[in-house]
């Protein structure tokens, strides 16, 4: 294939993958009869369908619940995800591998299953509509944990033999000696979790009615198929828009990052 | 007695830290996977609406379910994204794939863009695309009358729905995809070409009988993703369709979850997830079985 050719089939997948983009930041710019146009510019451009968006529902709002539920589950995935990474790969315990086992058997476990029964225990520990209820099921995560494990199995036994000489407790360890080494596992770890937490609008739209707690997908859920948008699509792009900028722009940040973690899921299947 | 003493001394060998740290893990296992594993065994074989007291109905959530016509429906538009969707998306994120590649500039920058969707909420594309779907003034027919072709009625007509979510999540996934095939062709050594080069073999007998041979676990990887996302579809047809129109787009989720927090049978819905867990883990094992081909040394 000529090299030409090639560069043309790229960029009419990149026009393919990015002018949606593109069309709907324009399009919330755009006053309401000019949206359905192909063009991205208009002489018109305006603020109103932001103005219309912040005033009918609480977005800035749910983009800090957004933030306290996806950064609380981030953290905590990390930070017990990695010790029990550590333990099933550097501690000799009793159970240690049918623990594994048991891990990478709840891999399996299609959501289907679990999903109305995590509901029914959120209801009976009266958890529903409250941040608890969005951020305790996912604290923790069979995959991460395989994967600390997976990075520390690497770690030489001798830098934690030569630690526990000078004294030192696993937690120290863990934490001050092999944590600064695993910087790629953590940030993988990271970014999955916090994509998969701040994207996720199935658990949220079952656990929480108040809209005070809506996370930030899920509010604008609600406002797209309640009719509170009232079919004005200025109005309907620009909370898309608003939703889809706080991602891009940490995508614009960590672009490596994200594909490489991404491209770590391959190992799940 | 000496089983007892080695118990024992096991016991003081094994290191008392691990327990500790694995500690929170047993907490956070105990209730949200076993406890939500061994409920779903009680939950299905009862009539609930979680308000009342549980009433037990032996087997009749099943009974009643293989005479559900939108049980059969909803695994019958299930089976037709996948049929749209996987051979797409491995056509799609192939062909780009094996674009990138080749010796081209700006690679990074090409990649980036073609995964821009992945990372985006699905919420934003599904408002996008409803957009674009639009029947009178969307961008896409708008395309197809300028060119003279008459307008689909995308999410409209019954018998395009699903295929229209197909493509849309198509166009949301297949970065993930491009990235995994990228990861399979840069495993494949340089030496196999060569040698192929040598042997006279063109660029199509060397992509059927080299690359594609070999990518043959990025494929499995790839059908078996894109059908545990397909059964879990939900946020697509929700936010898009609501199911319809005339139930063409209602996937197996949706269903569960208008079951369970629409008309408050929690019985019957945990029986449709059990189900169609068992449905996921039957047809990802048929598909590895089908597609893996023997290593061929």
């Amino acid at each position: 294939m000529k090299t030409v050719t090639k560069y043309f089939l790229l960029l009419i997948g990149m026009v393919i993958f990015a002018y949606p983009f593109l069309w709907m930041l324009s399009g919330s710019l755009k006053p309401e009869l000019e949206i359905g146009g192909l063009g991205l510019w208009s002489p018109h451009f305006t603020m109103a369908a932001y103005k219309n968006v912040l005033t009918k529902i609480p977005i800035i709002r749910a983009f800090l619940n957004s933030c306290l539920v996806s950064l609380s589950v981030t953290a905590s995935v990390v930070v017990f995800g990695s010790m029990v990474g550590y333990a099933l790969a550097k501690l000799h315990f009793i159970g240690r591998t049918a623990l594994y086992l048991l891990i990478l058997f709840t891999m399996m476990i299609p959501f289907q299953i679990t999903l109305i029964p995590q509901y029914v225990l959120m209801v009976k520990l009266g958890l529903v509509d409250t941040y608890l209820s969005l951020i305790m099921p996912t604290m923790m995560s069979g995959f991460s944990i395989i994967l600390f494990r997976q990075f520390f199995m690497s770690v030489p036994q001798a830098l934690i033999d030569a630690a526990r000489l000078d004294g030192c407790s696993d937690l120290r360890i863990l934490f001050r000696l092999i944590w600064p080494l695993s910087r790629p596992v953590i940030i993988t770890v990271a970014i999955l979790t916090f994509m998969t937490s701040w994207n996720d609008v199935l658990w949220p739209l079952i656990v929480v009615r108040n809209q005070s707690l809506m996370t930030m997908p899920q509010l604008v859920t609600i406002f797209v198929i309640g009719g509170q948008a009232e079919a004005q699509l200025g109005s309907l792009l620009a909370a898309a828009t608003l939703l889809a900028l706080p991602v891009i722009i940490a995508y614009a940040f960590f672009q490596r990052y994200f594909i490489e973690s991404m491209a770590s899921t391959g190992l799940k299947g | 007695m000496k089983k007892r003493l080695n118990i024992r001394h096991a016991w003081k060998q094994s290191d008392k830290t691990g327990f500790w740290f694995v500690s929170p893990y047993a907490i956070f296992f105990f209730l949200f996977v076993a406890y939500p594993l061994c409920f779903s065994f009680i939950l299905i074989f009862n009539r609930w609406n979680i308000v009342t007291p549980m009433e037990w109905v032996g087997l009749r959530n099943f009974d009643r379910m293989f005479r559900d016509p939108l049980f059969f429906k909803s695994i019958v538009n299930t089976l037709v994204f996948l049929l749209i969707h996987i051979p797409l998306q491995i056509c799609v994120a192939l062909g780009l794939s094996l674009l990138l590649n080749s010796k081209i500039k700006m690679r990074g920058f090409f990649r980036a863009i073609y995964f821009l969707p992945v990372v985006v909420s699905g919420v934003v594309v599904t408002i996008l695309w409803q957009q674009m779907y639009s029947f009178d003034d969307g961008v896409l027919n708008r395309l197809l009358t300028l060119v003279g072709l008459s307008r689909i009625p995308w999410i409209v007509d019954p018998s395009f729905a699903m295929p229209s979510i197909a493509i849309m999540a198509t166009w949301k996934n297949v970065g993930i995809y491009i990235v995994l095939f990228l990861v399979g062709l840069q495993g494949i050594p340089n030496e196999l070409y060569e040698s192929a080069n040598i042997d006279g073999a063109n660029d199509r007998q060397q992509f059927w009988k080299i690359t594609l041979p070999l990518l043959n676990p990025t494929i499995i990887v790839i059908v078996v993703l894109s059908t545990i996302g397909g059964f879990s579809l939900f946020i697509e047809p929700y936010v898009l369709t609501g199911g319809g129109p005339l139930q063409s787009t209602l996937s197996g989720m949706l269903y569960i979850y208008n079951q369970a927090f629409y008309f408050g049978h929690m019985g019957y819905a945990a029986a449709l997830g059990f189900v169609f867990a068992l449905i996921i883990l039957v047809v990802v094992l048929l598909q590895r079985k089908l597609i893996e081909t023997e290593p061929t040394s």
